[in-house]
């Protein structure tokens, strides 16, 4: 049985913990023990992206601590994973972490990314009965590679339609604090994605990043849209004997 | 904040909230996004194209003294002029004394951006000289008085029929809507500057150390006419555009018009190798070469953000970034927009006064993808980000902010506390009635989106009910 350390980011700890609770249920049914490091808080990436690199280092020291006795460490965020895995070279470059972090590198894994390529799961024997459209979140497709494996989890789901919207890879504007730092372009950027996700004819739009939930769910909620959200990880978790609850977000 | 970055913030919301302007921009992006990757198809193996070009550019970056050294000696050597000008006023100084010396009156430009960034033209016309744009996008946007929206598609921003009441304003008489109509009545008026130009100005996407020639790309040959026709020729470009060799171009070529336009190659490229000879019937008398510095050696001092250097302008990342897609060009209120200007401007013009663009843009990294020298733009935007908490540019209070967070989220008890304080504090303003109002202390998010419900547990509050203590 693998041993699978959760990495649970800051913000799903503290506003949309049901995203980890679900992660961790889809882990187990794939077979692995679960833990959760209680000493973690956050990987340091909004000092990171805001420049503060002197701030987020010695939370990057800390991250790499707290991970360091993990076997395998899953995370349903691309963008922390990305941060860990591509960012914490660059941000421990030449202290005493840096060895440590690039051996952790290796073991930190975006959620689909180690179900469909570490566990050898595509199918979880869920069960979700909507139309649902994916975006792309930005860092898992284009730092860590990731396409196909979210979109191989979501057709092994019973009853799903997976529809795609014309401007799936196109950011969502969320951007950390870029959203309240420039809050009219984010905004807009929102809303060119929402409506990209109602023109596909979504009921759901899904997504490997819970901070481009937050933003487009915020979004739509505003512009009254049908269309809501729901992470991977929370579709994966829905089995037929629960009926045909809907989001975790509404 | 400076008045640079209150400017940017107000004409970005602005454009931000103007749905014909996204339209139209979106239209335009979408149509080079379709021709792009056609174009790339059409390579065997673009990754290896793009690797490749990389290479040949940083080779030119990496002894760039050694190359533009060359490139003036081959110049000289067929009788044209160097001019080596470190700031933006000599650059202009030299040109417009030039014009001066030789008694001209009109000048025909082809579209440069190099122009831009050193305000040639209203230098120029303080001299009281007259300018053309001969490109028909430059022509278009010099009419309204304004500066080039993209950097290869400097009227994207504007309908045909803003453009044929524009037309019919300043030209007199135009009375149609016709695209084809409208280019003929600009080819009639520039026709006549051509003819009576006494100097052309150029810009160059590459200098060819081993021929000594400049290499310019166009669409509409206006180039060839501004390089052939008038007495005298100037090409204006900045010191990273050399590259080693004539052979070089057999890649840059068609990768700048497949990465810019989606083009297999780009209409008219023409390699100018200096002034008339004696057994030559025509051209130039006199051609001068302006290279122009301008902060960059500054760029080239920094072994991290060197690369940016590598920047053949091709427009790609403009088309990519959904900031730009969003804004627009014009609100940046610099001549380099889009993800390269966001990382370039802050060194040519001062971080102090123009950071606040490193910090405008999500780090999608939509750009780095489509660079065809794969500059690593979202890096170097974190990078300058760094830089400017580092020169101590940004506000106190976020330093303290972050200084607090950190102290917070370095111990996980402290993090528990903050975190059910913050949520309970949301909770407290909303039942207050202030979510929206000016006291909502999440306001910068809830004016445009809503907030999401706010769970009464944290996950490890509900692991611990579920799990026990870990």
């Amino acid at each position: 049985m693998k041993e699978v350390a959760l990495f649970i980011p800051c913000f799903v700890d503290q506003l949309l913990p049901e995203i980890g609770m679900d992660m961790a249920r889809v882990l187990q049914r794939a077979g692995c023990a679960v833990n959760f490091f209680e000493e973690q808080t956050c990987c340091g990436q909004p000092a990171f992206n805001s420049g503060y690199w002197q701030d987020a280092r010695p939370l990057a020291e800390r991250f790499v601590r707290v991970f360091s006795r993990a076997e395998a460490v899953v995370c349903p965020s691309g963008s922390c994973t990305a941060m860990v895995r591509r960012f914490y070279p660059d941000l421990l470059a030449g202290t005493p972490a840096a060895e440590e972090a690039k051996r952790l590198a290796e073991r930190v894994f975006e959620f689909s990314e180690f179900l469909v390529n570490v566990a050898g799961v595509t199918d979880i024997g869920a069960s979700f009965p909507h139309r649902v459209t994916y975006h792309d979140a930005c860092h898992t497709l284009r730092e860590l590679g990731i396409r196909e494996e979210p979109r191989r989890l979501l057709r092994g789901v019973r009853g799903l339609t997976l529809v795609e919207m014309a401007n799936a890879e196109e950011c969502c504007g969320f951007g950390g604090t870029f959203s309240t730092k420039f809050p009219m372009i984010s905004a807009a950027m929102g809303e060119t994605k929402a409506a990209g996700a109602e023109r596909a004819g979504a009921e759901y739009v899904t997504s490997t990043d819970p901070s481009c939930l937050l933003q487009l769910d915020g979004i739509l909620r505003r512009r009254k849209s049908q269309v809501r959200t729901i992470h991977l990880a929370s579709i994966l978790a829905r089995t037929e004997a629960d009926g045909t609850n809907s989001g975790n977000q509404e | 904040m400076n008045a640079a970055a209150e400017a940017f913030l107000r004409e970005a919301a602005a454009t931000a909230a103007n749905g014909e302007l996204h339209q139209i921009v979106r239209k335009g992006v979408e149509h080079y996004d379709a021709a792009v990757e056609r174009g790339r198809a059409r390579f065997l193996d673009w990754e290896a194209a793009r690797q490749r070009c990389r290479k040949i550019k940083r080779e030119a970056i990496d002894r760039l003294d050694l190359y533009l050294e060359e490139f003036e000696r081959r110049v000289n050597e067929r009788g044209g002029h160097v001019f080596w000008a470190e700031t933006a006023e000599d650059a202009c100084r030299y040109v417009t004394d030039l014009a001066a010396r030789a008694g001209v009156r009109t000048v025909v430009k082809s579209k440069s951006m190099v122009s831009e960034e050193i305000r040639l033209n209203a230098a120029l016309e303080t001299r009281g000289i007259k300018v053309w744009e001969t490109d028909l996008g430059e022509f278009i946007v010099q009419l309204r008085e304004e500066p080039p929206f993209h950097i290869v598609t400097p009227a994207m921003h504007l309908t045909r029929r803003q453009i044929a009441a524009l037309f019919r304003e300043k030209l007199g008489g135009v009375q149609t809507e016709d695209p084809q109509e409208l280019t003929a009545v600009a080819r009639r008026e520039l026709r006549r500057a051509f003819f009576s130009a006494e100097m052309g100005v150029t810009g160059a996407n590459f200098l060819v150390a081993d021929s000594g020639a400049i290499a310019i790309t166009t669409n509409e040959g206006n180039a060839r006419l501004c390089s052939s026709l008038p007495r005298i020729h100037v090409a204006i470009a900045g010191i990273e555009k050399v590259i080693p060799r004539a052979e070089d171009l057999a890649l840059l070529w068609p990768v700048l018009a497949t990465a810019g336009t989606g083009q297999a190659i780009t209409c008219y490229n023409t390699l100018v190798t200096g002034p008339r000879t004696a057994s030559e019937p025509d051209g130039p008398e006199e051609f001068h070469v302006v290279l122009l510095d301008n902060g960059r050696s500054r760029l080239l001092a920094d072994p991290e953000q060197r690369e940016v250097l590598h920047c053949i302008r091709c427009g790609a990342c403009l088309n990519a970034c959904p900031v730009f897609r969003t804004i627009g060009g014009h609100a940046y209120g610099t001549i380099y927009s889009g993800p390269i200007g966001s990382v370039l401007t802050p060194h040519l013009r001062g971080l102090a006064e123009f950071q606040h663009l490193s910090f405008a843009s999500s780090l999608c990294g939509a750009c780095a993808v489509v660079c065809p020298v794969k500059i690593d733009l979202p890096r170097h935007l974190l990078q300058n980000r760094r830089n400017a908490i580092a020169a101590g540019l940004r506000p106190a209070q976020e330093r303290t902010g972050f200084r607090l967070w950190r102290w917070a989220m370095e111990n996980d008890r402290r993090f528990t506390m903050f975190g059910w304080a913050a949520r309970f504090g949301w909770k407290m303003a909303r039942r207050a009635g202030l979510a929206g109002t000016a006291l909502d202390p999440a306001r910068r998010w809830t004016k445009a989106r809503e907030m999401p419900e706010i769970p009464r547990h944290s996950f490890r509050a509900l692991w611990r009910k579920t799990h026990g203590a870990g």
